[in-house]
């Protein structure tokens, strides 16, 4: 009976860290991707676009949801590589649209829209929110990759 | 030895010195490439009109550029514009261009002029 604990507990361990692992997107960290692209709004995970999707972004950046940010070749080649490298997974699968063209919003992905689909328009529009962008103002730990339903705090 | 020692360590000191730009450098780039000097007052009336588009200047980096600023969009917290509060602005080629070039399109839909960056840089370097 004892020789069987040390199995055990790792495994109950693991069992209970397995869901808390779900919603875990941590960003590799990558000095260009910060600098270029993180000044002005949260570093997002790679793994919630495919790189389809991603390529189109950095393709598109001198017109970005509006905004100017053009990144020059020297910096942008590195950017796509590492967003490329640690782009989608099986969770996020491939992000097109109905059309077959590659989203280039994570809040038009089908696993985004599912997980908020209790959220009004209305709720992401907040002066203390913004927009779906701001992953922030919501999941407290996305800073560090977290989010989990347990760490949201909606505010008012 | 010692000799190449030192001959190295002046050549890196110096070439650190020539790549350590300030505030001040910019200015006199700008006032140079416009042919004339800048003005604090015309600065800062550009740094809060609305010039072409729904931004300014002011609502990303606030009336008050010594404080911290937000971005309009996103909410990204963005650190003093002000070199007074803020030591890093205007001290890189590379930050001061690629900035200047995405912000003024943003807000203007077009570049800056040498003139309008040197009259915003002087009104930045007099916020205290």
């Amino acid at each position: 009976m004892k020789k069987r604990r040390p199995v055990l507990l790792p495994a109950l361990a693991l069992l209970i860290a397995l869901p808390a692992y779900a919603d875990r997107y941590p960003v590799p960290k990558n000095a260009p991707y910060q600098e270029e692209c993180a000044s002005c709004h949260m570093a997002y995970p790679p793994q919630l676009l495919d790189a389809n999707s991603w390529r189109a972004v950095m393709n598109g950046l001198p017109k970005h949801f509006g905004t100017d940010a053009s990144v020059d070749e020297k910096h942008r080649v590195p950017i796509v590589d590492f967003l490329t490298r640690n782009a989608g997974g099986g969770k996020t699968g491939v992000t097109v649209d109905a059309s077959g063209k590659p989203l280039l919003r994570i809040s038009e992905t089908a696993r985004f829209v599912r997980k908020h689909r209790e959220l009004s328009a209305a709720t992401f529009k907040r002066a203390s929110i913004k927009s779906p962008a701001n992953c922030g103002a919501c999941h407290t730990g996305a800073a560090e990759g977290d989010y989990n339903d347990d760490h949201v705090r909606i505010p008012k | 030895m010692r000799r190449i020692q030192s001959v190295l360590i002046t050549a890196l000191l110096l070439s650190t010195a020539a790549h350590a730009e300030t505030p001040r450098d910019f200015l006199t780039r700008f006032e140079k490439e416009a042919g004339a000097t800048a003005s604090v007052e015309r600065g800062g009336r550009f740094f809060a009109s609305k010039q072409g588009s729904d931004w300014s200047c002011t609502s990303c980096h606030t009336e008050r550029p010594t404080q911290p600023g937000r971005h309009v969009k996103t909410d990204k917290p963005i650190q003093p514009l002000a070199p007074a509060a803020n030591a890093v602005r205007f001290t890189d080629t590379g930050k001061v261009d690629k900035w200047f070039g995405r912000n003024c399109n943003d807000v203007l839909s077009r570049v800056c002029t040498a003139q309008e960056k040197a009259d915003v840089l002087a009104w930045l370097m007099a916020q205290k």
